[in-house]
């Protein structure tokens, strides 16, 4: 197996931002391995994406109801079918329940080794090898694989590499659709999405706040400064656990993992299960009234104070701005 | 109906992670080890679905015989019995291995375990053990009912939630608010000294190779904003990102 696929996310015909930079990652690793052919896919529905790298060689996109949802590997036959036929030893994707899912599946009978939690990946000497984050990114694991042939799953927030300007003249690749098909036999009985919100582990700027909110009716101040800052909203495990907070938004060791470029806590003490969930984040802004909040010790801006006058104060200076 | 619910043994959320002198793996002094709390979700939903359908529930670890004390906590739950594989895996392909060897010789209906561990954070397992076995697989599965043997689940998916009825065999990852955690008895403490751990060699070989492991620690800047000038934050922060 020696060409490399990266499957990519499409929203409005648009590459969402962390397939991009992923994209632009892909193409340098592929220039450094000039034997091989890169190969776009995506599950997504998609019309017409007119420029993509000039590293292409071809784009797939693989039509399925995308609730459909995989239930056993036999409903993969096609994918898996299409990879082997374009040869592909390498697969690089953004994680996503449903490429989990996916690669998991498929991992044994592609023969192909899996690497989650992806920080970087380097050749060297004609060896691969991965760096990691574990322990909910308290601590990195670098770790090399016996073939060269892998399955990576990068975070959303990966940041890739600028392109060098190897060649300015963009390639227009059209779009191949294949049909995936359900073969396993489970039914799907309701589907709830949430609609118009940014997901947790895609939000560039997140607003949290934690039991010092008091009670769920005084979360109007929290949702609209994350309307202000087009922020998501979070919460810590005991506003999820007490029902003030649907269990989505629960950020912690047991919850959503973000790495937003900005992460405002209020009223969150910060116990080490939810700096689990949080140390990701380029910047941290901590309000909390008690002065030793453990919170203040990992926060890049310490405001002590109390939050309901805070919050408010703060959500109008953006608006003033 | 037969369960086998996977656990993974993994230091406390609470823990100050150290490194070994090798530089290779997390340092185990010090480090008071806890089951998956994931796994634990997914034991404690097994264990309701005993009582409900008299189901056999089996406890399934990979690992050394420090683990023991642990995997007996799970019998005095109310588990069956346990089975140990011995030894030390390196990755979730050779954990996915045993297990799935396991279940070839040994018929379950349904295999549970946390949607992840909390040390390497993969969440691979559950995935590639159904596609050894070609079971149905979903993670991460909030509800578990059973009717008219079958699977009434609900998983989250990309953006939102789905409910789905499945047929067994199944895989599934679990995570909250699958079943609430819960704490053993006194009678089944002492019930569970006489259950059997079989402990089993490990047969399946790694394919990776770990060249080091180190701490990050992130540090931050700590700068104090007075409350009554949050012009400051501001300030601060248009500088280093944009609205």
């Amino acid at each position: 197996m020696k060409n490399i696929a990266i499957f990519v996310d499409i929203k409005n015909d648009k590459l969402t931002s962390y397939s991009t930079n992923l994209l632009a990652f892909v193409e340098n690793w592929s220039v450094k391995q000039p034997d091989s052919k890169l190969f776009l896919y995506t599950l997504d529905e998609v019309s017409t994406l007119e420029v993509l790298g000039p590293f292409i060689s071809d784009a797939y996109a693989f039509n399925y109801e995308f609730h459909s949802l995989f239930a056993c590997n036999e409903d993969l036959i096609e994918l898996t079918q299409h990879l082997k036929l374009n040869e592909i030893g390498q697969i690089f994707c953004s994680k996503s329940n449903i490429l989990d899912s996916i690669f998991s599946l498929l991992s044994g009978e592609l023969q192909m080794n899996m690497v989650s939690n992806i920080v970087d990946v380097r050749l060297i000497e004609g060896q691969i090898e991965f760096e990691m984050a574990t322990f909910s990114g308290k601590a990195r694991l670098k770790k090399t694989i016996q073939s060269t042939d892998f399955i990576g799953i990068f975070p959303k927030s990966f940041q890739g590499q600028d392109l060098p300007n190897v060649n300015p003249k963009q390639a227009t690749i059209s779009f191949e659709k294949l049909l995936l098909s359900r073969k396993s036999n489970h039914t799907i009985d309701k589907i709830s999405k949430m609609e118009g919100l940014i997901p947790l582990n895609e939000a560039q700027i997140v607003v949290g706040a934690g039991r010092g909110m008091k009670d769920p009716a005084n979360w109007e101040i929290i949702t609209s400064l994350a309307k202000k800052i087009n922020a998501s909203t979070a919460c810590s495990k005991p506003v999820s656990d007490l029902n003030w907070r649907p269990h989505h938004e629960h950020v912690g060791q047991t919850g959503v993992k973000i790495a937003p470029k900005l992460y405002i806590a209020c009223g969150i003490s910060g116990a080490i299960q939810h700096l689990a969930g949080v140390n990701g984040s380029r910047i941290i802004v901590v309000i909390n009234n008690d002065s030793e909040a453990p919170f203040f010790k990992h926060a890049d801006y310490c405001i002590k104070g109390d939050l309901f006058d805070i919050v408010p104060r703060l959500t109008n200076l953006l608006n003033s701005r | 109906m037969k369960i086998l619910v996977c656990i993974s043994v993994v230091p406390d959320t609470t823990s100050k992670i150290t490194i070994d002198s090798s530089n290779l793996r997390v340092s185990t002094n010090g480090i008071t080890n806890i089951v998956g709390p994931y796994d634990d979700y997914a034991l404690s939903r097994a264990l309701e679905i005993k009582e409900m359908f008299s189901s056999e529930v089996v406890i399934f670890h990979v690992g050394g015989a420090e683990s023991e004390p642990l995997i007996r906590k799970c019998l005095a739950l109310g588990a069956d019995y346990a089975v140990r594989i011995d030894g030390n895996p390196t990755d979730s392909y050779q954990i996915a291995k045993e297990i799935s060897d396991y279940v070839k010789e040994n018929h379950f209906d349904l295999i549970l375990m946390g949607k992840e561990s909390i040390d390497y954070n993969s969440g691979l397992v559950h995935g590639i053990v159904a596609g050894m076995l070609n079971f149905n697989h979903f993670s991460p599965v909030m509800h578990l009912d059973i009717e008219n043997e079958k699977l009434k689940i609900e998983v989250e998916i990309d953006g939102g939630k789905a409910s789905i009825e499945c047929p067994l065999p199944a895989v599934l990852g679990c995570q909250e608010p699958i079943a609430e955690w819960k704490i053993p008895n006194m009678r089944g403490i002492m019930a569970a000294r006489t259950k059997e751990i079989k402990v089993l060699n490990m047969s399946s070989q790694s394919s990776s190779k770990i060249l080091s492991e180190e701490i990050i620690d992130t540090e931050r800047k700590q700068i104090q904003i007075p409350a009554d000038n949050l012009e400051l934050l501001v300030e601060y922060l248009k500088s280093e990102i944009t609205f």
